[in-house]
């Protein structure tokens, strides 16, 4: 059948963005190619799941089962494969996030369809699956050529793709029998860790001042601490600080930390991935503080300075406290 | 416990100008400093705290050129027992999943009760290697990890999954976790540690040694072809400011000061 197929994506009773926002980009994919585009729920129909997924898509499949509530790999990967195996779609569409990326190889490779994960861009017609990816940390785009096959499965790096606003299409929605004998002997969810609540909430603040690699070393933070202080605002960081134990993960800033929307985010020594960018794109004004004219950072402040964090830090505490003084 | 432990040797590029070769599907290497993948730095240190409180052994695998030998040196300092080494011409070329068959064709005669990899690589970022050689060698994985506990036949993992939130899972052994940065403090290589290397094994398998044919390695075998590598376009126009650190920083506070910031 040419058909495409989205993953729905759910945890804690709330279907997450990228459901959405691969079904915008599978619509598209869809229509060039003449196919119909479906979504595929796992678990239990809460809070309207499927009329919001049938708004979008031409056909809802849902395989309902308690023991499909929460994600769990090895029952989502026995049911899809299942399912894939079944209606051979063109192209299946799960999100590159921490369940997608648990998932998505092992169904690859049972399935022996090639993947792509982690994709920014997807083309796809007669002559075969056209994906683009980025790679070396940010710094480089590539566009890679899937191996021909009859079904193709990648992964969607979320916030890619705009939600479109489109007519609702009242899709047909399907109960389709879970397989037999789901269970899953192997592995078995516990339960959710929610994050300690911290000091402060970094979301909340006007203005922050982020930390990142290119701090190199905890006795260096201070200087960063100082900029905060006489910015009035608060400091946050990317992964690698929090890593290294220098902040507590509650100031860390990007997908797996907080997205924040300050009037005013200044990234010092922060090159940029993906991950944290995701967390603060949104922000005001964004000033870029890096000694690397080619980090990604760059690609969407406002403002930029490609110099040494040890000296432009300092100059630019010590201009504010001129400022403030002759206000004062 | 018996852990293997794969890893990868990449450039790092976090502040390196990279540039596209003539062939426009890959990066100039010539002046990359290449060392193990920072993923893989805690997968070792997660490997090596395992050992030392419930005993057994450590073997490293990785597959790679001339000079990935010297990441494996690195592991064996730090405390691995053992390594493997992966290193045939016609491997090169391999993309995620060939370079999984290959390793599974390395692993599935050993003894095992702990497979660990880095949760991506810093080059390619797939983040799938790991979780191929689970299904390829038919054991159950938990990737992203963030915590292990290992009690007998049960493994107690954290999966991080997005905004500060981990998820518990619990595994049968023999499985194998792909692990996260920051779940430990990675140890320093030391003096005595080098030294203790030397003595140690370390095997080198070519395509002959393993059960795998021609074209199920390299690009032969692989799903994903590289057809070419570009620049990201910009998102944003940005300005960048110019002049001495007291001009920029000037600039800077002109700025806030007009936007109201300051």
């Amino acid at each position: 059948m040419n058909e495409i197929l989205v993953l729905a994506e759910h945890r804690m009773g709330v279907l997450r963005d990228i459901t959405f926002e691969m079904l915008s980009k599978g619509r598209d994919l869809a229509d060039n190619l003449g196919a119909e585009l479906a979504a595929v729920l796992l678990g239990q129909d809460e809070d309207g799941f499927t009329e919001k997924l049938a708004e979008r898509a031409d056909n809802v499949l849902v395989v309902e089962d308690v023991d499909l509530k929460d994600f769990n790999a090895e029952a989502y990967q026995k049911v899809l494969s299942n399912l894939i195996d079944e209606r051979r779609p063109t192209l299946t569409m799960i999100g590159n996030t921490s369940f997608g990326m648990d998932l998505a190889p092992a169904l690859a490779v049972e399935l022996g369809i090639p993947l792509a994960t982690d994709c920014i861009d997807v083309e796809l017609d007669e002559g075969g699956v056209k994906v683009t990816r980025q790679i070396y940390g940010g710094k480089i785009n590539t566009e890679v050529l899937l191996r021909k096959s009859d079904s193709y499965l990648v992964t969607i790096r979320p916030a890619t793709f705009e939600v479109t606003e489109t007519a609702p299409v009242k899709g047909e929605i399907i109960k389709v029998d879970p397989p037999l004998g789901l269970s899953f002997e192997h592995k078995k969810f516990v339960g959710y860790v929610e994050p300690p609540l911290g000091e402060v909430d970094i979301a909340e603040a006007d203005i922050l001042v982020s930390v990142g690699r290119g701090i190199r070393d905890e006795k260096n933070m201070p200087i960063i601490k100082e900029l905060a202080a006489v910015l009035k605002g608060e400091v946050g960081c990317s992964r690698p600080v929090v890593d290294k134990d220098w902040l507590p993960k509650e100031r860390q800033v990007g997908s797996s930390g907080k997205t924040v929307k300050p009037k005013l985010y200044v990234a010092v020594g922060i090159s940029g991935s993906f991950q944290h960018v995701m967390g603060m794109k949104s922000s005001g004004l964004i000033v870029a503080i890096n000694k690397d004219s080619k980090a990604p950072i760059f690609r969407i402040a406002d403002y930029g300075v490609v110099d040494d964090l040890f000296k432009i830090v300092p100059a630019l505490t010590q201009k504010l406290q001129e400022f403030k003084q002759s206000t004062d | 416990m018996e852990i293997i432990i794969c890893v990868k040797q990449t450039p790092d590029t976090a502040e390196a100008d990279l540039s596209i070769d003539e062939s426009g599907r890959r990066i100039k290497t010539e002046g990359l400093v290449f060392d193990i993948n920072e993923w893989d730095e805690y997968a070792l240190e997660e490997a090596l705290l395992l050992k030392e409180k419930l005993g057994g052994s450590v073997t490293v695998l990785t597959m790679g050129p001339d000079g990935a030998d010297a990441v494996l040196r690195r592991c064996l300092a730090k405390g691995a027992d053992r390594a493997i080494w992966l290193k045939d011409e016609v491997f090169e070329g391999s993309d995620a999943y060939a370079t999984a068959r290959t390793l599974q064709s390395a692993i599935k005669g050993l003894s095992f009760d702990l497979i660990l990899t880095g949760a991506q690589a810093s080059d390619y970022g797939n983040s799938a290697v790991g979780v191929y050689l689970a299904e390829l060698l038919g054991i159950p994985h938990a990737s992203m990890v963030k915590k292990v506990e290992a009690q007998g036949e049960r493994i107690r993992v954290n999966r991080e999954l997005e905004g500060g939130l981990e998820e518990v899972v619990e595994l049968e052994a023999p499985a194998l976790l792909t692990i996260q940065t920051g779940i430990n403090e990675p140890r320093y290589v030391s003096i005595m540690g080098i030294r203790r290397a030397r003595k140690k094994e370390m095997k080198v398998l070519r395509l002959d040694d393993l059960d795998l044919a021609r074209e199920d390695v390299g690009e032969q075998g692989s799903w994903m072809r590289v057809e070419r590598m570009f620049r990201p376009p910009v998102d944003k126009e940005t300005e960048i400011l110019s002049g001495s650190p007291d001009d920029m920083a000037t600039k800077l506070v002109e700025v806030l000061r007009a936007k109201g910031l300051v």
